[in-house]
């Protein structure tokens, strides 16, 4: 391992007294003084101020939005070119095999196209980009803006305090907008299940945009931590850990990301990695599938256990790919791969904890019904 | 009171010894939430695995400081869990230990000792 990075608001998170950890390269807060049970609810009762810049925010530019976004659909299923300017959307890259790359977030810029991916995956993602899109569009990789996320119910009221503007915005909508006087990249979206906001910064006005928001009464600090159990409460996936490279995106129950013009019947049917398998998974359905799991005890089921039918023998139907302590949902809450039999809401299974066999629900995901400004 | 180097503290209480964990470990677990304590007249040795405490981050285990029966168990932390958090050094004590052998005490740090070991 080398050295680990430094976003532009590692000193904040130094002077805030961040709990700092190794995070897909860079030196982030796993937590504040406040820690991850406070943090997690402060979010979803206030706002939460979370560090994104670890994540790779890339322009792709070619003749104009359309080219562009015609030359990215090679490598996503989604609609790029059917989304409005100023609109965002979820995606993924897929492999020739139908498994996910990374999960990522495109918007229209109007002129280009603008993509968020993964820290972890970065340098492949945009390897990958140059490779396949060059040269007639050029992949950009934009390394002197942070990334930050505002997210909770009092996210709006906070923010629209540097710029009245943002208030007016709905769920995926992205705009470029002064903020305390800095022109910044704002997009109503996040990664917590929460209303919420995500700004991408000059790095040198990054930290006195992030100070004012942290005056605010509304706004903590939040870590990693409950970064991650938000997202899980969310029903969101953790790239490498709940999707991978082996994942189809409907094993994965992302189909609602592939849009229909892009599958089988669709205008733009394919074209990109992996449509075969894809649309074999659509057409003759998939063999697992990824729930949302509620534990019925107290114990925690974390990633890695084991998931059976029954509360003895048999062989396993499954594994918890993400799971921890719910502090919203007030429990621990899960989720992971199923057999399709069993990926039916309310089925009884049972996870392996510390070699006992524990009850555990299938549930409806999200555990904990998001609050979008849609 | 003595101290291992697991991060339990050790009071003795008449003939039994009570045991929890150390304000440094519960802050380094983090806010706790499951515990799973053994059942009161198991027999434990040493080193042996006998509760076992989950944080919003991981999962640990408290290992048998000593040999000895288990006596009593604190059995109202299970629906309290955050205790560890806010009471680690008197409240949240998990179990005491009725020891076969006291003298397995003397080989753990006393109060300075552990503040050095912690740093």
């Amino acid at each position: 391992m080398g050295e680990l990075k430094r976003t532009p608001l590692y000193d904040l998170h130094i002077e805030l007294g961040a709990k700092m950890v190794g995070f897909a390269g860079y030196d982030m807060p796993v937590q504040y003084p406040l820690g991850v049970m406070k943090e997690h609810l402060h979010c979803r009762g206030a706002a939460g101020l979370f560090d994104v810049s670890h994540m790779g925010q890339v322009a792709l530019r070619a003749d104009g939005y359309e080219a562009a976004a015609k030359a990215f659909e090679a490598l996503v299923p989604q609609d790029v070119i059917g989304l409005g300017a100023g609109r965002q959307r979820y995606g993924f890259f897929t492999n020739d095999a139908g498994g996910i790359e990374d999960d990522l977030m495109f918007a229209n810029r109007g002129d280009h196209l603008f993509v968020v991916v993964n820290a972890a995956c970065k340098e492949a993602d945009i390897a990958r980009m140059t490779a396949a899109l060059s040269p007639d569009v050029t992949v950009e990789e934009i390394t002197d803006r942070a990334l930050v996320a505002l997210q909770g119910p009092a996210a709006e009221t906070a923010l629209a305090r540097l710029n009245p503007a943002v208030a007016d915005m709905a769920f995926m909508d992205f705009i470029e907008v002064e903020l305390d006087g800095v022109a910044c990249w704002v997009s109503r979206s996040g990664y917590t299940g929460e209303d919420g906001y995500e700004i991408s910064i000059p790095e040198a006005d990054a930290e006195g945009i992030c100070r004012k928001l942290l005056e605010m009464e509304e706004v903590e600090g939040i870590g990693l931590g409950a970064r991650d159990s938000l997202r899980l409460e969310g029903g969101l996936c953790l790239y490498g850990n709940d999707i991978d490279a082996t994942t189809s995106p409907i094993e994965a129950a992302l189909t609602w990301a592939i849009q229909k013009v892009r599958r089988a019947d669709g205008d733009r049917a394919g074209g990109f990695p992996g449509a075969d398998r894809i649309f074999g998974d659509l057409a003759e359905g998939v063999a697992r599938k990824r729930v949302g799991l509620a534990p019925t005890g107290r114990a925690p089921m974390r990633a890695g256990t084991q998931l059976f039918a029954a509360a003895e023998g048999g062989e396993p139907i499954g594994e918890v790919t993400s799971g921890g302590f719910g502090p919203t949902y007030e429990g621990p809450v899960a989720m992971g791969y199923v057999g399709t039999a069993q990926a039916v809401v309310g089925t009884e299974i049972f996870g392996e904890v510390r070699g006992k066999r524990m009850p555990v629900t299938v549930a409806k995901m999200p555990l904990v019904p998001a609050n979008f400004k849609r | 009171m003595k101290f291992t180097e697991e991060h339990e503290w050790l009071r003795v209480e008449g003939d039994l010894v009570v045991v929890g964990i150390t304000e440094h470990a519960s802050e380094q677990l983090g806010d706790v939430v499951f515990i799973e304590l053994p059942e009161a007249g198991t027999e434990v040795t040493k080193d042996e695995e006998v509760c076992v405490i989950e944080s919003v981050k991981a999962a640990s285990d408290i290992l048998a400081p000593i040999d000895g029966e288990i006596v009593e168990v604190n059995e109202p932390l299970v629906d309290e869990p955050g205790k560890v958090n806010d009471d680690p050094m008197e409240g949240a004590w998990f179990f005491k230990i009725k020891p076969s052998d006291a003298s397995q005490m003397d080989d753990y740090m006393d109060e300075n000792a552990y503040k050095d070991f912690i740093g």
